[in-house]
């Protein structure tokens, strides 16, 4: 069933020397309870792409043209009353910053019982009674202490762990999770990736899960999209994103993993860098930096065609050689 | 929190005793009491007498010493120009300020909360620009020329109220007050609104700074991905945050109010403190300027001292915490 379509969007940002558009026609399809990671280098256009499905895109950024699409239903244009009440609601969100996430002068409980009581209609015992559920349910040991605690007793592992239940505690259908574990230790990251995926998979849920990190789409994700200068460049099952790239791009992103036990070989990066959203060059937006790039790729845009286990916007791949 | 609580009244009586040092000092150096006491006609043998009676003898030392005894018990001496005991002149003054002061506070925190919410909450309209620009006015221009327009305006063109002293008073137990009589109440507008001015626009323009920024802050982005409603988003989780500083900035004020109390006082001729140090100043009056420095500096430091402790109350992360397990 499919969950989330995103048709087309083009993210515009109106400034004095004329428009930027951050996101430049995207489209895909998230299915109910999929896991799906977006990636790409910073300014690809993947935190604009997140906002747009909440919503949230900062004003005086907008959403040109293209339709955010929840269960077959228009989101994009929707009225902000009605979109507030689906935020939280049907669409949850979590940012990179447990530390900053949570209110300072209010205690979890109270954050908890309040989103709770705005969505579900529940009364103040009966959400107090589930935000005591939902703090045992993220693993946060003593959770009847913990409620009436004050956000800065908590470590930041613990912290992400408490917004992780706001975003969940309303039951939405899908999670936006902007690089979610990005301010957190190494070794606190796997587990609260591990405990947004249990959920996830236990509820049902679909998440976005917007990261630059390969390791973390690996772990977690079932599907990649691979976002460049704005466009989709590649999307797949993450098996074959990540075993067997497609894209130029994406392949220059897999080997600029580190590999454990490679001591002494030389770290490959992709060379030069994304271009800027002014002036956009006719053709691909990756050709300068592309080592397969052909003529036509200066000239041509690419458009998306069905390979591997997805689609792949590249001239080397469909019926455009 | 005991622990706290004992070490900020040691640092307040410190500082006290810094300040009761200055004024002391005041009596050293602004000249020679006796010439003021005495008719110009008077004997070497009664200027001594005098001097004598009066302690002026004495090694410093112990003229310090009796000094902060006797201050520290509330008496500072008499007065050099009416020969009462200054404390009495003080105690007779207190209402008039206080009651300027509170009002004049009330009104600047009633005032400038609500509208640097307003401000902060519709940024671009043509109201928020319109009160940026009049609180830019009101900061800028110094209180006695807004008094004395105040005076123009609504005392000598209009004559709706009047433009100087207290109006009728009530004496309630030694505390005469201006709240009980309708020209009390009358004379208490423009004073108050004159003190208040500056204070509001300050707290306004405070208000509107603090709120916007707290605005932008990750915790009220999550919250409005949660989809709580603008209600809750501004007037509890962003509102708490944004006054927390405010009480600090106002609590600072306050004691400026009571300080900025004497030109209000002196333009208006307001029966209060203020007004009585003006005179003394003018007389070389040295107890009576002495005690008012002593007086405003002990309200200074006990408003301070009560801002920090309800910063304790309103702020979770400054609170004693008494037992946090913390883990990961």
């Amino acid at each position: 069933m499919t969950l989330l379509e995103l048709d087309n969007i083009v993210v515009e940002f109106p400034t004095r020397r004329g428009p930027l558009e951050a996101v430049k026609g995207l489209s895909l399809e998230l299915d109910e309870g999929q896991i799906l990671g977006l990636v790409g280098e910073s300014g690809a256009g993947k935190s604009i792409t997140g906002a747009a499905i909440t919503g949230l895109i900062e004003p005086p950024g907008l959403i040109r043209s293209g339709q955010v699409r929840l269960r077959g239903q228009r989101i994009d244009n929707l009225a902000p009353e009605k979109m507030r009440r689906i935020r939280g609601k049907e669409i949850g969100a979590i940012f990179q910053d447990p530390l900053t996430s949570l209110n300072p002068v209010y205690t979890v409980g109270e954050q908890l019982i309040d989103t709770m009581r705005v969505h579900l209609g529940l009364d103040h015992k009966a959400a107090r009674k589930r935000a005591i559920d939902w703090l045992a349910e993220v693993g946060i040991p003593a959770p009847e202490a913990r409620l009436d605690q004050y956000p800065h007793q908590f470590s930041g592992g613990m912290r992400q762990r408490v917004v992780i239940a706001l975003a969940l505690c309303a039951e939405p259908k899908l999670i936006i999770a902007d690089e979610p574990t990005t301010a957190l230790d190494v070794s606190v990251q796997a587990q609260i990736l591990a405990l947004l995926k249990r959920l996830c998979r236990e509820n049902g849920t679909a998440v976005v899960l917007v990261t630059h990190d390969m390791g973390v789409i690996a772990e977690t994700a079932d599907r990649v999209a691979v976002m460049y200068a704005g466009r989709l460049v590649e999307i797949g099952d993450v098996a074959q994103v990540i075993q067997d790239p497609l894209h130029p791009y994406t392949k220059g992103l897999m080997n600029s993993i580190p590999q454990i036990g490679n001591r002494d070989a030389r770290l490959t990066q992709i060379e030069g860098a994304m271009p800027g959203l002014r002036n956009p060059a006719p053709g691909c937006a990756f050709a300068p930096r592309c080592p397969q790039a052909m003529d036509t790729c200066r000239t041509l845009r690419p458009i998306p065609v069905d390979a591997g286990s997805g689609q792949v916007a590249c001239h080397l791949f469909g019926e455009a050689q | 929190m005991f622990a706290f609580l004992l070490r900020r009244i040691v640092q307040a009586a410190l500082v006290m005793l810094v300040v009761a040092s200055i004024a002391f000092l005041m009596f050293r150096f602004l000249g020679d009491p006796i010439s003021n006491l005495l008719p110009e006609d008077a004997t070497v043998e009664e200027r001594a007498d005098l001097r004598e009676k009066m302690g002026l003898n004495d090694p410093f030392v112990v003229q310090y010493g009796r000094f902060i005894a006797n201050a520290a018990q509330g008496d500072f001496g008499q007065s050099y120009r009416n020969n009462r005991p200054v404390s009495d002149l003080l105690a007779e003054r207190f209402p008039a300020t206080a009651e300027l002061v509170l009002v004049a506070a009330s009104l600047a925190l009633a005032l400038g909360i609500p509208l640097g919410i307003y401000t902060a909450l519709n940024p671009r309209g043509w109201i928020s620009q319109g009160l940026q620009v009049v609180s830019l006015l009101g900061i800028s221009v110094p209180t006695f020329v807004t008094g004395i327009l105040l005076i123009l305006l609504f005392s000598v063109t209009l004559g709706w109220l009047p433009s100087f002293g207290r109006g009728g008073v009530v004496d309630l137990g030694g505390w005469t007050t201006g709240f009980l009589t309708l020209s009390g109440l009358k004379a208490l507008i423009l004073p108050s609104i004159m003190l208040a001015l500056f204070q509001m626009t300050l707290i306004m323009r405070l208000v509107r700074a603090e709120m916007l920024e707290v605005l932008r802050a990750d915790y009220i982005k999550f919250a409005r991905a949660r989809g709580m409603p603008n209600r809750m988003l501004h007037f509890k989780y962003a509102l708490k945050n944004t006054l927390i500083p405010v009480m600090t900035i106002f609590g600072l004020q306050l004691g400026g109010l009571i300080a900025f109390a004497i030109i209000t006082e002196t333009v208006f001729q307001w029966p209060g403190m203020g007004f009585l140090f003006i005179q003394a100043v003018n007389f070389s009056d040295v107890p009576v300027m002495a005690a008012y420095l002593v007086l405003v500096s002990f309200l200074f430091v006990v408003i301070n001292t009560i801002v920090d402790l309800l910063y304790h109350v309103v702020d979770p992360r400054l609170r004693v915490e008494k037992s946090t397990a913390r883990g990961v």
